[in-house]
């Protein structure tokens, strides 16, 4: 893969990123040069400037057929970029929509700003091509997150989430950053696309290069918060602001998703057979901790943080299938589950402002409250379960199509087995909501047009990414090329 | 006239079913309209068979008036009917004894339109069974005609008297007869299903023409899929031809399978007896002449000794039974098995007998056997009515209640003395004719069992003359003294069709024996 | 023909869920009026097709196609044969019938007629499905709005615990069976997921053999093959009335007919070798079901268990692999949906103004509403296999299957026949005949007009076919006969 010296198409190929560092500039600076009135409309300048510089991207952004590298080997303009720029751009103006009726974060230009800061990171370790450039983009995007993650300064929980993620996060940073190292050390290349061929030079025993992987998966797996790197999820989901919840259950994971794949099938093609059963494992292991834990979750962020940490392992079922179709089906499941989460998160949101509560018993006779909302949260819920006409389930179909296609049957049932656990307890919120009664039932749930915006489109992407799912598919797989 | 003729057996077998419906609509409280037009639709029937009789040409040979048309294509059954002989006297009956019965029916109140619609579903049943050329549709129209006298027997029957069933637990009489009569009469049936199933497996058919022509020259094993079981072609016709004697001797019935039939008939309403005698009890000797004589001649005539005895027994345990009954319906059910006893001993002679040189014998046995039927569905029919108005003005069948009731009761005591001298054989009435062919038959076939029904001809004698003592005759019982009990000009008019039939027969018997005969002669070759 | 009737037929219930939804809440006497108009369409759409349809040409007609996901040779392909074609008819007719019988329902009755149109409209799509991604899709739109249906309008007592055991049993066999249908999908190497090209696939022996059971039982989970039949009968009883009518009537078709297509079609060697095994299952259906039947002191469950009984008789003509059997297995199908429609109705009738299903404290209802007592005894007189009604033309060619696969079974079977005779005696005279109960005196209203709309058409149905088989009979044969073909001829 040559090298290009710097052109300007390169900077096209980067537009989302500066744009977004300007919007992040033009937030602080209103900021602090507006007064109380105009920090109201912070959210709306972010949520807007996110989707422009989303829709800019989504008509320069293309990559060419020659996917290459650019900026001297640390970026890769290809289809892997392109497709979870769209989506992360995608999650921050969402997240920014809902973040706007949330009190404690709506008037604080620090917020949004972060929350900006933190897509950038993502995109740029959507990007990656070279170890530096990666290790860099995922603190830039870590860092910002802890802050966001303990931003409701008077709420103990969101304190304790913000501190744990952080030191989880630094942990697990600073693992990976020593396997970095070694892998540099060993081969003395930083680009992912030549050090392949440099550890096959180098000849470095399987078992150190085994050491290696896992070093370097304890951080992925932090990332996408796969077992036994899931510990922090409930505590921090539950913690943080609700917006921020489903920013980092959506992007951060995404993202994570995103570089897991690149560097996995990119650096380590080689020892493919042990990282594929290690991961088949950890995938096994994910769903149905997941799973099985969420069973018995009160509160439904700690409910959809168990559910997220279950999704994760449906998605690298997508991954330990090594075909092109499971990268196909491992980004198609990003995408329908990122729409998904968002939609409940927001669901979830409105609920807390008006009722005060996350606990799911207080969701009772929320049919007869608001049956629109229900109905939004029934379309997360079955989603989230895999069940058609919604995105879930074609999702799901995927997922396990490529399993059974590179012959891994066992590891379709055991997603076919965890399928049906969540199923319970995905229902069982939809039970108390439109089966259960509360005194309650009289006091409307009021949304705000942002967060209408924020429903319809994600229902109306649910249903559609569930039902006409071909070009969906033909995205995904054109996604795909770029890692195989 | 021509549309008529093509289609008359259809129109005899589908006018009653059309009435039901047409009864079902007519508003509830109008009673008497209720009535009368399911009396007049009743006559409708009849008037065709009698159309049907004076159209029938004794001899010519095979079934007259046949009609075929698609039905269940999927599995070979078609719908097709046709008469001859034996079947053409039995409908005659059915469409005579229906409208009898529904005449006899003016004093029941409660759902009269139910009532009067399941009669003539019921009419239709049978008549289907008579008329059927396909097995399919045969036991189709067997089972149609269970229902409705399943629920005439439970919803109209007599309202008085419990039994006892297992468990100590008390039920009325008539839910248990009821019960007792479905269950019994489906247990043979279900014997029926699997004997057709497995004919139609083998042959490919249900049409008794095409199934009568393979039969004998079917050889070939029954074979099953996949599995190293085949039934041997001799296996499965024993098979089916022990679950048609069973289902038969059942409805018949053939002693020991009789006793749903004392407690069916006692506890039915009227016009119910009369229709099971009368009709009900023929479908099974039927089925034994139209069925197992024709296609099982071999086993019928090994068997034929055990039929004979059955039968024997039937004639005399049904006599001494009537003889020691109290209650007056329930001696006449009994003197029914008694009857039905030389039906089937006649059945019986002619299974042994065919292809001998007692041919002509068994000829005359079956011949007697037919008419018997024919007979015994006039005089039993009778009998029950009567019966059935000294009920509804007594409100008891004791006999020991009665007594000394003719002077009370002239025109009644008269037609009671003629109709149980039709029953008994009195020479002169038509069951004299019948029972003497039968014996005149048989004698030389089997001569043992016919010397001993002898004694059971006595014992039904002295029988039914006990019970018309016990009611007519002696001292007048005080409890009915000033009470009007006399018989009523309708019921008259329902019972002289019978007695006209039951002298003109005794007398001028050639008339109805000779459209039989003809049928008997290729029958029994 | 270039109307798209499938289709419609498919997606008017759906999008007329949708169009309910929007009708405010409180409107309750639009909102029964809209989905009774949806309904009435529906029936009328599926009667026509079932009339137009070209009986001399068979095989499948008003065929459609379309790609949906050309990267896995998806298409959305819809047709009719001679087996599906009088499950179409038998929706319609029991979604018409069941928004008649619904009409009481006060709690929200939008979203009721709204998730029992999702429902009506996954069904109608596995019938005519010819594609194996699509038969899949529309199966489970099928299965999640019975949760809601059950949980939220169901029998207090038990319907949390019966919708949620009812929901995951289903969902669990449909995927094992999408296992499956992936697994043939990448073995077949033909990249499509159209059932007519997998079925002329050519699997090997032993893929068929092993994956058979899979894909089979999967689905027949949904048809109530023992010893997964547990689901059935609670999700009988806890369901609403009509909910009940569409479970029992249709939805456990759907999984006896799902495993025919998948199952029996696209894997004829595995379904030759496990047919013994098929064969002795389903006669547990059929003489446990029953014998359960008998014992139960709530109406509803003894109806309940009968549906098991009555599906283990379908499940025995399919696997006589024989024309008869698969005949009769059809019109089986049609004839105990209508006829199980038509128990749960009464029962509903009954209990809404009785407020118990407790058989030994109901009686003599048959003064009360004769009607439904006649409509009642008619379903149970075809459910006996009493000639003249739909479940002896139904039963007769099931029987005569099983003579020829294998006579055994035919007897155990036909105790079934005698034993569903008892039960159905019992309860007809316990309920309908015999004393009312003293508290109940004066306080049972008669059936409604709706009601009595309701039953007639059932029961009417009940005996035209009894009567006139050529109604129906060469019509499912000729469905029988393509399956029989596949199967290698028998």
């Amino acid at each position: 893969m040559a090298i290009a010296a710097f052109q300007p198409f390169m900077l096209i190929a980067i537009l989302p990123e500066i744009l977004l560092l300007v919007l992040a500039t033009l937030i602080f600076a209103l900021d602090a040069l507006g007064g109380a009135g105009r920090r109201q409309s912070l959210g709306g300048v972010a949520s807007l400037g996110l989707a422009l510089i989303l829709l800019a991207t989504l008509g320069f952004g293309r990559p060419d057929a020659e996917q290459s590298l650019i900026f001297g080997g640390m970026l890769r303009h290809d289809w892997i970029a392109f497709t979870f720029k769209i989506l992360l751009l995608f999650s921050a103006a969402v997240t920014c929509m809902l973040s706007m009726g949330v009190r404690e974060v709506s008037a604080r230009g620090e917020y949004y700003g972060l929350l900006v800061i933190a897509t950038l990171g993502m995109t740029l370790m959507a990007s990656s091509a070279d170890l530096i450039m990666l290790y860099l983009a995922i603190e830039t995007t870590s860092i910002p997150l802890y802050v966001l993650a303990g931003f409701m300064k008077g709420d103990d929980k969101s304190t304790e989430s913000g501190m744990k993620y952080f030191l989880f996060g630094a942990l697990t940073s600073a693992v990976m950053l020593y396997g970095f190292s070694l892998l540099y050390g060993f081969t003395g290349e930083t680009n992912l696309y030549r050090l392949a061929d440099a550890l096959q030079a180098s000849e470095m025993s399987p078992w150190l290069l085994s050491g290696v992987l896992a070093l370097i998966l304890v951080g992925f797996s932090f990332k996408v918060a796969a077992v036994p790197f899931h510990f922090w999820t409930p505590d921090v989901y539950e913690g943080a602001p609700t917006p921020i919840t489903a920013f980092l259950s959506t992007a951060s994971k995404a993202a994570g998703f995103a570089v897991l794949a690149r560097v996995m099938l990119a650096v380590f093609p080689g020892i493919a057979g042990s990282w594929t059963a290690v991961l088949a494992g950890v995938s096994v292991a994910t769903m149905t901790v997941g799973n099985l834990l969420a069973l018995a979750q009160k509160n439904i962020k700690r409910l959809l943080a168990y559910s997220s940490i279950a999704h994760a392992g449906y998605v690298l079922i997508g991954l330990v299938a090594l075909s092109q179709f499971g990268a196909a089906s491992m980004v198609f499941y990003l995408l329908a589950y990122v729409v998904t989460n968002l939609l409940a998160f927001a669901v979830v949101i409105l609920f807390a402002r008006s009722a005060g509560s996350e606990e799911i018993a207080d969701y009772a006779g929320l049919s007869r409250r608001a049956p629109g909302l229900a109905l939004a949260l029934l379309v997360a819920m079955l989603s989230l379960a895999g069940m058609p006409p919604l995105a879930g389930f074609v999702a799901k179909v995927y997922v396990f199509a490529a399993a059974v296609q590179s012959g891994l049957v066992w590891l379709a049932f055991v997603g076919v087995l965890n399928a049906i656990v969540g199923l319970y307890y995905y229902l069982t919120v939809l039970k108390v909501v439109y089966l259960y009664r509360s005194e309650h039932e009289d006091k409307p749930v009021p949304v705000p047009r942002s967060y209408a915006i924020a429903l319809i489109t994600c229902v109306v992407a649910v249903l559609l990414i569930g039902t006409l799912s071909g070009p969906w598919l033909q995205w995904a797989i054109t996604t795909a090329t770029s890692l195989f | 006239m021509e549309f008529l003729l093509t289609h008359l057996l259809s129109l005899i077998l589908f006018t009653p079913v059309a009435g039901a419906v047409v009864v079902m609509m007519l508003p509830r409280e109008q009673a008497r309209l209720v009535r009368w037009v399911t009396l007049w639709v009743s006559l409708i029937p009849l008037a065709l068979s009698l159309l049907l009789w004076t159209h029938f040409q004794a001899e010519a040979p095979g079934f007259q008036f046949e009609e075929k048309a698609v039905w269940y294509e999927a599995v070979h059954s078609s719908y097709h009917l046709g008469v001859d002989g034996i079947s053409v006297t039995m409908v005659l009956l059915t469409t005579l004894l229906t409208p009898l019965a529904i005449l006899i029916s003016w004093s029941i109140r409660q759902n009269l339109r139910a009532y009067m619609a399941l009669f003539l579903l019921l009419e239709t049943g049978m008549l289907g069974v008579f008329l059927a050329l396909d097995l399919l549709l045969f036991f189709v129209f067997w089972e149609i005609g269970l229902v409705p006298m399943y629920f005439l027997i439970n919803q109209w029957g007599s309202e008085h008297g419990e039994r006892e069933i297992g468990g100590g637990q008390k039920v009325p009489a008539r839910n248990y007869a009821s019960f007792k009569f479905l269950i019994y009469t489906m247990a043979g049936s279900l014997g029926l299903l699997l004997a057709i199933q497995m004919i139609g497996s083998a042959t490919g058919t249900f049409d008794l023409e095409e199934i009568t022509l393979r039969w004998s020259t079917l050889s070939e094993s029954l074979t099953l899929l996949g599995l190293p079981i085949t039934l041997p072609i001799g296996t499965v016709k024993a098979i089916a031809f022990w679950a048609f004697v069973v289902a038969f001797a059942i409805k018949v019935p053939v002693w020991p399978f009789h006793t749903w039939l004392p407690d069916a008939h006692t506890e039915a309403p009227t016009a119910g007896s009369m229709i099971l005698a009368g009709v009900l009890l023929k479908l099974g000797a039927y089925g034994f002449l139209r069925l197992v004589l024709p296609l099982y001649p071999a086993e019928a005539r090994s068997f034929a000794g055990v039929l004979a005895l059955l039968a024997t027994l039937a004639i005399i345990l049904g006599a001494f039974a009537s003889w020691g009954q109290d209650d007056f319906k329930r001696l006449v059910a009994y003197s029914s098995v008694n009857h039905m006893g030389f039906v089937v001993l006649g059945i019986a002679a002619a299974a042994y007998a065919r292809g001998t040189l007692a041919a002509a014998d068994a000829v005359i046995a079956v011949n007697g056997a037919v008419l018997q039927m024919f007979n015994h569905g006039l005089s039993a029919a009778g009998m029950f009515l009567l019966v059935g108005v000294l009920y509804d003005r007594t409100h008891t069948r004791n006999l020991k209640d009665y007594g000394g009731l003719f002077p009370l009761a002239p025109i009644y005591g008269g037609i009671l003395l003629f109709t149980a001298m039709a029953s008994l054989g009195l020479p002169g009435l038509n069951g004299f004719i019948s029972e003497f062919m039968v014996v005149r038959g048989t004698w030389p076939i089997f001569t043992v069992f016919t010397a001993v029904s002898m004694i059971g001809l006595l014992i039904t004698g002295a029988s039914i003359l006990k019970g018309l003592k016990m009611v007519l005759h002696g001292p007048l019982n005080p409890k009915w003294a000033g009470h009007s009990l006399e018989i009523n000009g309708r019921e008259v008019v329902a019972m002289t069709p019978l007695m006209i039939l039951c002298l003109a027969i005794g007398v001028w018997p050639a008339w109805i024996v000779s459209v039989i005969n003809s049928t008997v002669l290729r029958l029994i070759p | 023909m270039d109307f798209p009737l499938l289709t419609v037929i498919v997606f008017t219930p759906i999008v007329s869920g949708l169009l309910i939804l929007l009708i405010p809440g409180e409107r309750k006497t639009e909102i029964r009026i809209a989905a009774l108009a949806a309904a009435t369409f529906a029936l009328l759409l599926s009667l026509g097709a079932y009339i137009i349809y070209d009986r001399s040409l068979g095989g499948y007609q008003f065929v459609q196609i379309f790609t949906w996901i050309p990267q896995l040779g998806i298409s959305y392909h819809v047709g009719v044969d001679g087996m599906s074609l009088p499950l179409v008819l038998l929706t319609g007719i029991v979604i018409f019938t069941g928004v008649l019988i619904s009409w009481g329902i006060d709690d929200r009755p939008r979203e009721f007629f709204a998730f029992l149109f999702v429902l009506a409209s996954g069904v109608f799509g596995v019938f005519v499905s010819l594609d194996l991604f699509q038969l899949f899709f529309f199966y489970e739109i099928a299965v999640f709005p019975m949760y809601l249906l059950i949980a939220i309008w169901g029998w207090q007592v038990t319907r949390e615990y019966a919708a949620m055991k009812l929901t995951l049993y289903l969902f669990i066999g449909s995927l094992v069976a999408l296992v499956g249908g992936l697994a043939m999908y990448y073995t077949s190497g033909l990249g499509t997921f159209d059932l007519l090209a997998l079925q002329e696939a050519g699997f090997s022996t032993a893929f068929q053999r092993l994956w058979f059971p899979f894909v089979f039982f999967g689905f027949a989970v949904l048809g109530g093959i023992f010893p997964f039949h547990n689901w059935s009968p609670d999700g009988h009883v806890a369901a609403p009335t009509a909910v009940s009518m569409f479970h029992a009537g249709v939805l456990m078709k759907l999984g006896a007919f799902a495993a025919l297509r998948v199952g029996f079609m696209l894997l004829p060697e595995g379904a030759r070798f496990w047919s013994p095994l098929i064969l002795g299952l389903a006669t547990v259906n059929v003489v446990y079901g029953a014998f359960i039947a008998m014992v139960q002191t709530d109406f509803k469950y003894v109806i309940g268990f009968s549906s098991v009984s009555h599906m283990g008789l379908v499940m025995l003509g399919f696997a006589t692999l024989n024309r008869e059997g698969l005949t009769g297995a059809g019109l089986q199908m049609f004839s105990h949906g209508v006829m199980t429609a038509l128990f749960f109705a009464v029962v509903g009738v009954v209990y809404d103004r009785a407020h118990t299903r407790d058989i030994p404290k109901l009686g003599g209802f048959s003064k009360v509403m004769p009607l439904v007592a006649v409509a009642f005894i008619v379903g149970g007189l075809a459910s006996m296999g009493m000639p003249g009604f739909s479940g002896f033309i139904a039963e007769f060619p099931i029987f005569m299957g099983l003579w020829k696969a294998q006579p055994v079974v035919a007897l155990i079977a036909a105790l079934g026949i005698v034993i569903t005779a008892a039960y159905i005696m019992r309860v007809v005279g316990r309920v309908f005949f015999g004393k009312m109960p003293a508290e109940m005196e004066g306080h049972i209203s008669r059936e409604t007009a709706l009601d009595r709309i309701a039953l007639g058409v059932l029961a009417g149905i009940l005996i035209l076919v009894g009567v006139v088989p050529s109604v129906m009979a060469p019509l499912v044969a000729s469905g029988a006969d393509a399956v029989v073909r596949l199967l290698g001829g028998a």
